[in-house]
């Protein structure tokens, strides 16, 4: 019964994204996807959320803070990027200011490509991301906790 | 025997009551809006998960605070339902209340503040009321005692439908349903993140939930005394009411906003001057 | 007994003249404290040895009549020359009204003789107040005023004065408290009156001298109407007795000492001369203006309650309470000087016995009894704190009590400990309250019950946010070194002590003081704490005390990380710090919710004092106009 899967809370950071894929990442809030269908909450706290989904790729300023914010939440916990520019750093890649994707910074585990990544690929994403949760979770029973 | 029987079952039943509960609202929210919603079980399934995360935490005594939040509110809880004192009842249910501020601005985090600060006003704007509540049930029945009120020949509520009225406006407050959701509130994301609970993580926020379930089966059991008679078929009446007076709070939650909190103070103050306090007169009149 | 309970601290209070050495001061604090708590120990013994029946004392007393027309005199000199030195008026003319009306009757009017003075339970709970947290007081100064001096260098150092009039002021008490003749009674709160004048004038800064004049006129304006009240009695029913008062029940006699209980009590159109009072040094705030003065005038007004009973003196003294509860209650909400939210908390309680008083019934006047008996404890604990505290961080905002209980942990649990005990379940406040609630509905005072529902909602604010503050568990900006002496820790850890003890030993006092004296003044006593209550109030004494403890120890089992706290992901370093828009670190600064602009002094104020005096006016017209209720 308690799986992490089942009840999915995810915190959606923007890194330094145009808003494209922010705006898709709301889209699977609406009636038309309603990811809460699979528990999936949106919220706004690192202290309460299992995953972690970034949008932009990591530029100077927000380097501090994506660390922060990751290690603030509690483990197990599994982080999306979501987007190009979060995979790789996208076209801003070369920006003097931009360090490139999200896996320069934190370790990611799903990549979902996509300019804007379409909803679907997004919850796509998010449910691969469950079942690396769920792994995390039975190899942290396994270490005792 | 049947009150030690009352709150066994409260203690046993209410956070699996609360959670379908809970569960349910979740539900209707998401057909109010036209979405499927989560399965019935979520909140369960929430709370599984919870306490199987990892425990990160602020400072030390968060977890001491949220714990002592739950016992004393249990400790309501079951006073109220082995029938004693009402007045004792909400008082508890205050005091509780306090652990659960002081839980919050423990962190001293700037979100966590502003919503203990704000839990602070929401407390000031339905204390008045409830105080009103244990009067009209004292001024009806001739006593403070839930056995003797759940003993009376008619439903309290004949005599007191104004108070009725006014704590059903005012239990928005502790249900934590919009417009009244000032310092915490079941939705996700909103303007300071989530208040209250901002740092409460996994086991601690956990903790929190079901205390928050313990309290919500406690508020019904209250809104059950209204119309609860000495005749058997007046408590299956007084547990549909209740449903529907739930189902009222949510859909209240789905059509409203969150309004600030002069609003919530004064429309709260009002209401209970208004309803409440002129349906006391009345009945200081009439009894 | 009675004269070594008056005389031992009024010759302490002159041997404080003599002594200038700081340490010799400082035992003969602690000797004097302890002499006089063993003589009223010895004194209830001796009187419940001897029964515990009510005693009737001193039938003539020619020689002591004269003394005190001597000291009336002295008394009214002394105003007349402060009042001319500062160049005011008021005082003058009030003065010398009242002491030649008191003066005039005395001569002329003929009076039956009887006791001048009177022993029962509730003199005795008095007694024990007064020389209990009044000594224990006297040795937290000796510690305070050495902390104080060193933080205002500017303050020149009258600690020989200050201890002379402390000591002076016990005697005083002792005094009013066991009179029964209203001429004595009128002697000893005219002391009163005028030491509180005196010591709020301690630091004889401009601001101190004018607030020390206004708490003057105000309570001789009260005291004026103590004078009435002799007068009235004396001409028109010849006696002077105060049981005599309450028997015939005339009603204006019984406003005029309304009047004065209510000034006294700092009760509305009045409460300005406590809020100015705070000016003091904290040991006088302890003493005078929460745990003892101004009980006084609530003593008088429980004393005279059986007479209160539903007539127009008692609905007029039970609405201008319960106005003075809620409406002190909200100001309270907008201030952060701890001391000013002190002045109105008291000022609010007062309020609450004053409106329990008026209302005059068996129930009610239990209710004022034990809200009197807790507030005078957890009050007097709180002001100490709070003086301890601005000793130790050099100042007295709430605010910067911000995480106490990390830098100064001790003052922390003290002030924790007193602010419990003014509203939390299952401490006796609010025991009083639950009865207070039940009788005025019994009593059919629907603005009351109102009064007492929104003011309780407002009273848990303030105190709240107070107790959340103490409790931030924040890393302190600079360390702070606990500058609070021996002597202030004692005098803190007893009323720690006695807070808890009265917590748990509830029952007993009910049992033990409360009820006896219910029946002294109304000759029989119902039981008001039915066994259920009694059942109720040990489930919360468990669930507040072992609760958090056995929390404290499972909670404690449990591993946990620490993380900092969420700002956005932009800490600096430790939780003090954020980053701004420019790349700099900010200082994190947590501020409490005043809502100065809804219940803000500036608004409420004015209002409630033209009401409150309005109601005063109103009632003293349909008294004197002889309306009959």
């Amino acid at each position: 019964m308690n799986k992490v899967s089942k009840s999915p809370w995810l915190l959606h950071y923007d890194a330094s994204s145009c808003n494209g894929c922010d705006i898709e990442v709301l889209d699977c809030l609406t009636p038309k996807y309603d990811i809460e269908r699979f528990g999936i909450i949106n919220t706004g706290d690192p202290f309460q959320a299992d995953i972690l989904l970034i949008t932009g790729g990591v530029n100077s300023q927000t380097e501090s803070v994506v660390k922060q914010i990751y290690s603030q939440m509690p483990e197990p916990k599994v982080v999306v990027a979501v987007g190009i520019c979060a995979c790789t750093g996208g076209v801003f890649k070369e920006c003097y200011n931009i360090k490139g994707g999200i896996d320069t910074v934190i370790p990611v585990d799903v990549y979902v490509p996509g300019c804007a990544a379409r909803p679907e690929a997004i919850i796509d994403g998010v449910v691969k991301a469950l079942s690396i949760l769920d792994a995390k979770q039975a190899a942290m029973s396994k270490d005792g906790r | 025997m049947v009150k030690i029987v009352f709150v066994l079952a409260y203690l046993i039943l209410a956070p699996f009551l609360g959670a379908l509960l809970d569960g349910v609202d979740r539900i209707i929210s998401a057909r109010m809006q036209r979405r499927k919603g989560p399965s019935l079980l979520q909140p369960f399934y929430d709370l599984g998960k919870l306490f199987s995360k990892e425990m990160i935490a602020v400072n030390n005594v968060q977890l001491l605070l949220n714990l002592s939040y739950l016992v004393i509110l249990m400790i309501a809880g079951c006073m109220l339902f082995y029938g004693a004192d009402l007045l004792m009842v909400l008082f508890i249910l205050s005091t509780a209340d306090m652990f659960l501020i002081m839980a919050a601005s423990s962190d001293s985090s700037p979100y966590a503040n502003m919503g203990a600060s704000r839990e602070m006003l929401q407390m000031m704007a339905y204390e008045p009321l409830t105080l009103l509540i244990a009067v009209g049930f004292y001024l009806t029945t001739g006593s403070f005692q839930v056995s003797d009120i759940i003993r009376a020949d008619t439903s309290a509520v004949l005599w007191m439908p104004g108070l009725l009225v006014g704590f059903m406006f005012t239990a928005a407050i502790k249900f934590r349903k919009s417009p009244f959701d000032l310092s915490t509130s079941h939705h996700a994301h909103q303007e300071m993140v989530k208040g209250l609970t901002t740092e409460m993580s996994g086991t601690t926020l956990a903790i929190m939930n079901i205390a928050e379930y313990y309290e919500m089966i406690l508020l019904l059991g209250i809104f059950c005394l209204f119309f609860i008679n000495s005749t058997w078929w007046s408590w299956i009446a007084a547990i549909l009411i209740c449903a529907v007076i739930f189902f009222m709070e949510t859909l209240w939650d789905n059509i409203s906003a969150r309004v600030k909190w002069k609003t919530l103070l004064y429309s709260c103050w009002v209401v209970t001057l208004v309803a409440g306090g002129v349906n006391i007169l009345i009945l200081m009149l009439d009894k | 007994m009675i004269p070594w309970l008056i005389g031992i601290p009024a010759v302490l209070a002159v041997l404080f003249q003599f002594i200038r050495n700081e340490k010799a001061r400082g035992y003969i604090v602690y000797a004097g404290a302890g002499i006089i708590m063993l003589t009223t120990v010895i004194f209830i013994v001796n009187w419940i040895d001897g029964g515990a029946r009510t005693w009737m004392l001193y039938p003539e007393t020619e020689l002591i009549d004269h003394l005190m027309v001597a000291g009336d005199l002295f008394l009214m000199c002394l105003i007349i020359y402060l009042s001319v030195k500062y160049g005011k008026v008021l005082p003058i003319i009030l003065s010398v009204v009242q002491t030649v009306l008191v003066l005039y009757t005395e001569f002329t009017a003929d009076v039956k003789e009887g006791p001048h003075m009177l022993v029962d339970w509730l003199t005795i709970l008095m007694c024990i107040i007064i020389a209990f947290i009044g000594g224990f007081i006297c040795i937290y100064t000796v510690g305070y005023m050495k902390g104080y001096h060193n933080h205002h260098k500017e303050v020149k150092d009258r600690q020989p004065f200050f201890f002379s009039m402390l000591f002076l002021f016990l005697a005083a008490m002792f005094g009013l408290v066991l009179s029964q003749n209203l001429v004595w009674i009128y002697f000893f709160w005219e002391i009163t009156s005028v030491i509180s004048f005196l010591m709020i004038g301690y630091t004889r800064s401009e601001e101190a001298v004018n607030n020390s004049f206004c708490a003057l006129w105000m309570n001789l304006l009260g005291g004026l109407g103590f004078a009435a009240a002799i007068a009235l009695m004396a001409q028109l029913h010849g006696t002077l007795q105060l049981l005599e008062v309450v028997n015939i029940g005339a009603l204006l006699p019984l406003m005029c000492l309304s009047l004065a209980g209510l000034t006294k009590s700092a009760q509305l159109p009045f409460s300005t001369w406590l809020l100015g009072a705070m000016v003091a040094p904290t040991p006088s705030s302890a003493l005078l203006h929460s745990a003892t003065m101004v009980k006084a005038g609530v003593y008088l007004l429980i004393r005279i309650s059986p007479a209160l009973e539903g007539n127009l003196v008692g609905i007029i003294v039970s609405s201008i309470g319960g106005l003075t509860f809620i409406m002190a209650s909200m100001m309270a909400i907008a201030q952060n000087d701890a001391k000013k939210v002190l002045a109105f908390s008291t000022i609010s309680n007062l309020g609450l016995i004053v409106a329990c008083s008026g209302i005059g019934v068996e129930e009610t006047v239990w209710a004022a009894v034990f809200l009197m008996i807790f507030h005078a404890v957890s009050k007097s604990m709180l002001f100490q704190s709070v003086g301890a505290t601005e000793n130790t961080l050099g100042s007295r905002d709430i605010e910067n009590m911000h995480g106490l209980i990390i830098t100064v942990p001790k003052l922390a649990y003290i002030m924790g400990i007193g602010i419990a005990g003014m509203y939390l379940a299952p401490f006796g406040m609010l025991i009083s309250k639950w009865v207070a609630l039940k009788s005025f509905v019994d009593s059919g005072n629907v603005v009351l019950v109102l009064f007492i529902a929104y003011g309780s909602a407002t009273t848990m604010f303030y105190w709240t946010k107070w107790l959340a503050k103490l409790l931030c568990f924040h890393i302190p900006r600079q360390t702070v070194k606990d500058v609070t002496h021996k002597d202030e820790y004692v005098s803190m850890f007893f009323h720690a002590a006695v807070m808890l003890l009265l917590c748990l030993l509830l029952p007993m006092v009910a049992v033990w003081m409360v009820n006896p004296i219910i029946k002294d003044l109304f000759g029989n006593s119902t039981d008001v704490l039915s066994m259920s209550v009694l059942t109720t109030m040990a489930i919360m004494l468990v669930s507040i005390f072992i609760v958090p403890v056995a929390m404290f120890f499972i909670s404690r089992r449990s591993h946990r990380e620490i993380v900092p706290i969420y700002m956005n992901g932009i800490n600096n370093g430790d939780n003090r710090f954020f980053m701004n828009s420019y790349g700099k670190n900010e200082h994190l600064y947590l501020s409490n919710w005043y809502l100065r602009f809804e219940f803000g002094r500036r608004h409420l104020r004015i209002p409630s004092i033209i009401m409150a005096a309005a109601v005063l006016v109103v009632g003293f017209c349909l008294v004197i106009g002889g309306v009959s209720w």
